[in-house]
């Protein structure tokens, strides 16, 4: 085993070498060689994703996004708020058949795709979206978070119900198999061809925002204790570490880290909610701001469409509704009703957006670390005039541990060790979702998962080496390119979740389905 | 009569075992029911594959009980010539102790002292002492 990872560790310097070596330009750091190969590598798909709509300087993809979770609100009539309390219920566990003791339930499979999401989306995400589109972002955010439930409700219903189930017990599931299968039992054409399409961007995806935008947000947030030195140092020691969960199969890495996360997440909002606390008086402030914003912009570059724009692009970045993920990871709940697990699936956006995003918004408003021009009341912008101007020039996680540390002043050093851990497990939890996707594309096998999983940890020491710039843009164009397969066949299939959802209707209705006395 | 019997796999239950013996052995038509509870939240964590993993698992983990605990148990209490059957189940080894006890409507459930020591059992208390807490069916401690 130790033969192998050093074996594939200087495989990986080799890459990280060789790479930016073949792109241009001599005396240049290590770093700034992997940034520019990386840039002008992902260059043309970044701006095809993110192109305007003509005429305007909104990006499609956004208005995709946006489009896709309005119409499945209105298509199940507003689902993420009829069926909010059964969904409490279900995940307590109410309806849960004892005789299914032993199964994962509920509440672990939500917990599973949770620590997928919440993560540094949350965190770094936030404070580019406030940064950049201001406090009425989050106004947008949290509006994209309340639509996006319908989105994870459709998709995570269709994940349980095409999943499949082999006969040695374990299970796969996601799009992939809901978009072939599915299409299949509808007459419909172009199921696989789409399925492949998917599985192609969810590996772009795990590789993106489920691995590089990670790596170089843990990467950022040491760097602001320990002081400046070359990313691909720490992208080699998470590539060491992640390579020996994944192929040395040290789970016991993995299951630590699964269980600290939760407890990681709650105390993020204890110290949010004490923050807040201590500027109580400011809350009313920073609501106002948040209004004001989202329809004004407040002189943010880009005005309200700006804001608009960073909302509903961190939003869905962070709680991936209507990307496919999560329906990768709810798959494997134990359930005869699958729109059970979609009932269950609604409360990630809730979660992760409405409550963790706008905890992290609300601290950075409060603790006042975007620079306001006093005469009009308006946001300063930078130099640069791309981005809003901050006390110390932050962005990013560096922003949000900022702005935490203006309150209290040791938090920066849990919020380094929580970034950490947020950026490890998400990264354990794309790591699967890109192996599915990878496996579905090239079949199962120890070979064909090896090569995926030293690729994945490959692209750790490219993330953290790059700028946040050009990663932050990979990662959003790559997970969103999921997005448009995935909610194109949604709209196809979500005549499939309504029967599912009629029928379980009536039958909650009737008594026939009801709580199981423990 | 019915007595439910909880092992734990370790020694200690084998003194159980042969306490139930005993008293089924002096009782007109009793039928035995040895229960091992695997120990299992529904609100724990996983990582997606352990998830994927897990339906095998439990099989797994269901069939290593049966074979290494409950079956020679079992055995053990027919060849003396009494009438007994297995369960085995995931959850709370109490709640789930109680809750097959009254269900199958049992007289009486027989336990092993608890095996867990230290800080552990300061710290959450042990099996035995959550079912003699809370059991809804009188629970004889074997010592």
């Amino acid at each position: 085993m130790h033969k192998i990872t050093t074996l594939l560790l200087s495989v990986m310097a080799y890459i990280a070498v060789s790479l930016p070596a073949q792109a241009q330009e001599a005396p240049a750091s290590l770093d700034a060689r992997v940034n520019e190969a990386f840039a002008n590598f992902t260059g043309p798909f970044v701006s095809f994703i993110f192109a305007p709509i003509p005429g305007t300087s909104f990006p499609w993809i956004v208005m995709w996004l946006v489009i896709g979770a309005t119409v499945f609100t209105i298509y199940f009539a507003a689902v993420q708020f009829r069926f909010f309390g059964h969904a409490i219920g279900l995940v307590k566990g109410d309806y849960s058949d004892p005789d299914d003791a032993g199964e994962v339930s509920h509440f672990q499979a939500l917990a599973t795709a949770l620590s997928g999401t919440v993560g540094l989306g949350n965190i770094a995400g936030v404070a580019v979206a406030v940064g950049i589109g201001g406090p009425g972002a989050t106004f947008w955010m949290i509006l994209a978070g309340l639509l996006g439930m319908a989105s994870k409700f459709t998709e995570c219903t269709l994940g349980v119900k095409y999943r499949n189930e082999y006969p040695d017990g374990t299970v796969s599931g996601g799009p992939m198999y809901y978009i072939s299968k599915g299409f299949d039992e509808l007459g419909l054409p172009g199921g696989k061809i789409l399925a492949v399409l998917f599985s192609v961007f969810c590996i772009l995806g795990a590789l993106g925002g489920g691995n590089m935008f990670q790596a170089n947000q843990a990467h950022a947030q040491i760097t602001q204790i320990t002081g400046d030195y070359p990313g691909y140092i720490t992208g080699f020691i998470f590539a060491a570490v992640v390579f020996a969960v994944i192929v040395g199969g040290i789970k016991s890495i993995a299951k630590v880290t699964e269980k600290v996360v939760p407890f990681m997440g709650v105390m993020y909002v204890g110290a949010a909610l004490v923050v807040l606390l201590v500027n109580f008086d400011m809350i009313g402030w920073a609501f106002g701001q948040i209004f004001a914003g989202a329809f004004t912009g407040l002189g943010v570059a880009g005005g309200f469409v700006g804001a608009l724009i960073q909302g509903f692009k961190r939003a869905a970045f962070s709680n991936e509704a209507g990307v496919g993920s999560a329906a990768i990871a709810h798959s494997a709940v134990k359930t005869k009703e699958p729109i059970t697990e979609g009932f269950v699936s609604l409360l990630e956006p809730l979660i992760d957006t409405v409550v963790i995003c706008t905890m992290t918004a609300l601290v950075i408003i409060i603790s006042q670390q975007l620079i306001i021009d006093q005469a009009t009341g308006n946001y300063m912008l930078n130099e640069a005039g791309t981005a809003i101007a901050t006390v110390d020039g932050n962005s990013g996680v560096a922003l949000t541990s900022a702005a935490f540390g203006s309150a209290i002043s040791w938090f920066p050093f849990v919020l380094a060790i929580a970034v950490i851990l947020f950026a490890f497990s998400t990264m354990i939890s794309w790591s699967y979702y890109g192996l599915k996707a990878w496996t579905y594309l090239f079949g199962e096998g120890k070979v064909t998962e090896l090569i995926f999983k030293v690729i994945f940890c490959a692209f750790i020491v490219v993330g953290a080496a790059a700028n946040l710039g050009p990663v932050i843009d990979f990662s959003d164009a790559a997970i969103f390119a999921m997005a448009v397969v995935n909610i194109f066949c949604l709209y196809f299939l979500m005549k499939v979740v309504r029967k599912e959802l009629n029928s379980y209707a009536s039958r909650l209705k009737s008594g026939e389905i009801r709580k199981f006395t423990h | 009569m019915k007595l439910v019997i909880g092992l734990d796999g370790q020694s200690s239950g084998d003194k159980a075992l042969s306490f139930a013996k005993e008293i089924a052995g002096k009782t007109e038509a009793c039928e035995l029911i040895v229960v091992y509870v695997i120990e299992w939240s529904p609100f724990s964590f996983q990582t997606a594959e352990e998830n994927a993993e897990r339906h095998k698992r439990r099989e797994e983990e269901i069939s290593i009980a049966m074979e290494r605990v409950v079956t020679p148990a079992v055995k053990s209490l027919t060849d003396a010539g009494l009438t007994a059957r297995a369960i085995v189940r995931h959850g709370d080894v109490a709640d789930t102790i109680d809750n097959i006890a009254h269900a199958e409507g049992a007289s009486q459930i027989v336990v092993a002292r608890s095996s867990a020591g230290g800080l552990t059992s300061r710290l959450f208390g042990s099996s035995t002492a959550n079912l003699v807490m809370n059991a809804r069916v009188p629970v004889t401690v074997v010592a």
